[in-house]
């Protein structure tokens, strides 16, 4: 179990997502960084899709009541263990009583917690991800508060391990984003196209696990921005009357009517998601198989990371 | 990854039971590659695994099912009877909408409870259907100010579009009444009421019922009437 003395701004317990309802109107949740969510189980020897915690620009303070592993991932931020400075992107174990903090990220936006066993919050339509506005899911469809207790699945004590230099990702001054241009590219003017791919654009700070939205250069419609309502991926970048681009991310709404000039490949969602407000950014057109190879790299290296997935064990 | 489907670029009954019967197709068919896919007005973006399908196969394989995607290719629909309490009080444009049409309230509440209406798609919020159906008679273009809160079961007219809020959001239909059932309810099993393709029909209810059927609903003890 551990007790939850201070959440931070916004702390969410997460899985890997609920695919399938986008139909219904549910977005699959789950973290903007999959990859730093994902070594952060391995190196407590959780399985992929275990439930741990997402936390935004700062992390939580908390005390667990029970032995356990944790490992902290994602943006760079200083981990103490009562008091004394611990190693992020590192296995960590913990015994009844000891205090955790995870101050305010330096460099990034997104942190993950995970917890050797996993968070045991029940699963709603086969996930423990939190779908804040739809309050569906994770620890009672909310962020955490204040004295919220949650409780760990029981689980053998890991060996105790660190991610390598090369598996801990950089986190960029001014990333370049890969986008795939449309679906209604050509909505857009062609000076709108290049001001778009020109950039730069600055991240704001009303951007949230909805939506990265960003200001800079003008982008100009061609008939309007409005166009008949359709369906939403991850990573489309609406632009609506006011010519300044939103990132659509993993609580998005599953349909919209603004015209949508790209997608940010799925590789690259966890990139943005790390920029912090006030950063810039800059795209890149790619075309549809050169998606599908940066994909399969980013797979590849997914799967390879932290030493691999680890085998699911039934739930104690 | 995903890639869209377009059907056509008009909001019709015709362009959208294409776009229903061709995610019919492709569930009943399992296309292999399609992980999830989300019908709206007149296209259908399918959600893939590029690791399970390529590009090019995947896009062949959808155009040989939206050659097949016509009006027949799908199941009976359901029908859904949702009880509409059309009262000022939750009507909050029901006179409005009456005099702008030159309708009396009860002549407005007539045509629109007694039309049957399809869910074109649910989007946006959780649970949310966009539906067609209005009688040419009621037709009336959106509110010039949207509202920022209308709360959620309100019903809402908005040009040949029909609405009924699954949640409290901005919106900028006509409302003309309440629901107390709810589309929307992420404690339930099923957290959502309609589907794509769900065929609807209102029962006009006055406020006492509509207070007994809220309790019912509260208590969880409510079933809509579907067939």
């Amino acid at each position: 179990m551990i007790r939850v003395t201070d959440p931070g701004p916004q702390t969410t317990v997460q899985d890997l997502g609920r695919p399938g309802q986008l139909r219904y109107g549910i977005p699959p949740s789950g973290p903007v960084d999959v990859r730093a969510f994902t070594i952060a189980n391995r190196l407590v020897g959780n399985p992929d899709g275990a439930a741990g915690l997402e936390c935004t620009l700062m992390g939580p303070r908390f005390t667990v009541e029970t032995a356990c592993a944790i490992a902290v991932t994602g943006a760079e931020a200083p981990v103490t263990i009562n008091g004394s400075p611990a190693e992020p992107w590192a296995t960590l174990a913990l015994a009844p009583g000891d205090t955790v903090r995870v101050a305010a990220a330096r460099a990034g936006v997104r942190l993950y917690l995970a917890f050797s066993g996993g968070l045991d919050v029940p699963p709603v339509l086969g996930s423990r991800a939190t779908y804040l506005r739809g309050r569906l899911g994770g620890f009672h469809g909310r962020a955490l508060k204040r004295d919220d207790v949650l409780r760990v699945f029981r689980a053998p004590m890991p060996a105790l391990r660190a991610a390598t230099p090369a598996e801990i990702p950089a986190l960029e001054a001014e990333p370049e984003i890969r986008v795939v241009l449309g679906p209604q590219a050509d909505r857009f003017t062609a000076e709108g196209v290049a001001a778009f791919l020109g950039g730069p654009f600055e991240m704001l700070p009303q951007s949230d696990r909805m939506g990265a939205r960003l200001s800079g250069p003008r982008i100009t419609h061609t008939r309007g921005h409005d166009i008949i309502s359709d369906g939403i991926a991850l990573g489309a970048i609406q632009v609506p009357g006011d010519g300044q681009p939103i990132v659509l991310l993993v609580d998005r709404q599953s349909t919209g009517g603004y015209a949508k000039i790209a997608t940010v490949g799925s590789f690259d969602i966890g990139r943005i998601g790390q920029v912090k407000p006030g950063q810039r950014v800059r795209f890149r057109a790619v075309d549809v198989a050169g998606a599908h190879r940066l994909r399969r790299a980013w797979e590849t290296s997914l799967a390879a990371v932290a030493g691999g997935p680890v085998a699911a064990v039934p739930a104690a | 990854m995903a890639l869209c489907v377009e059907l056509g670029d008009e909001i019709s009954a015709e362009v959208n039971t294409r776009v229903r019967a061709l995610e019919f197709l492709i569930q009943a068919k399992g296309l292999p590659g399609v992980v999830e896919t989300v019908p709206s007005f007149r296209s259908l973006l399918v959600y893939y695994d590029p690791g399970q399908t390529g590009f090019d196969a995947l896009c062949a394989g959808l155009g040989e099912l939206a050659e097949q995607a016509t009006t027949a290719t799908l199941p009976p629909a359901r029908l859904i009877e949702l009880p509409c309490c059309y009262d000022p009080e939750f009507g909050l444009d029901l006179l409005a909408a009456a005099a702008r049409l030159g309708l009396t309230v009860d002549e407005l509440v007539r045509i629109h409870a007694g039309a049957e209406y399809v869910v074109y798609f649910v989007g946006f919020t959780p649970g949310l259907p966009y539906m067609a159906g209005v009688p040419e008679r009621i037709r009336l273009p959106r509110l010039e100010t949207p509202r920022v809160k209308v709360p959620a079961g309100s019903v809402g007219l908005g040009g040949a579009q029909y609405c009924i809020y699954s949640v409290e959001s901005p919106g900028g239909y006509w409302l003309l009444g309440r629901t107390p059932v709810r589309l929307y309810d992420p404690e339930a099993a099923e957290p959502t009421l309609l589907r794509p393709g769900d065929r609807v029909r209102m029962r006009p209810i006055d406020r006492t019922e509509y207070d007994a059927i809220a309790a019912c609903v509260t208590a969880r003890t409510y079933a809509p009437v579907i067939t």
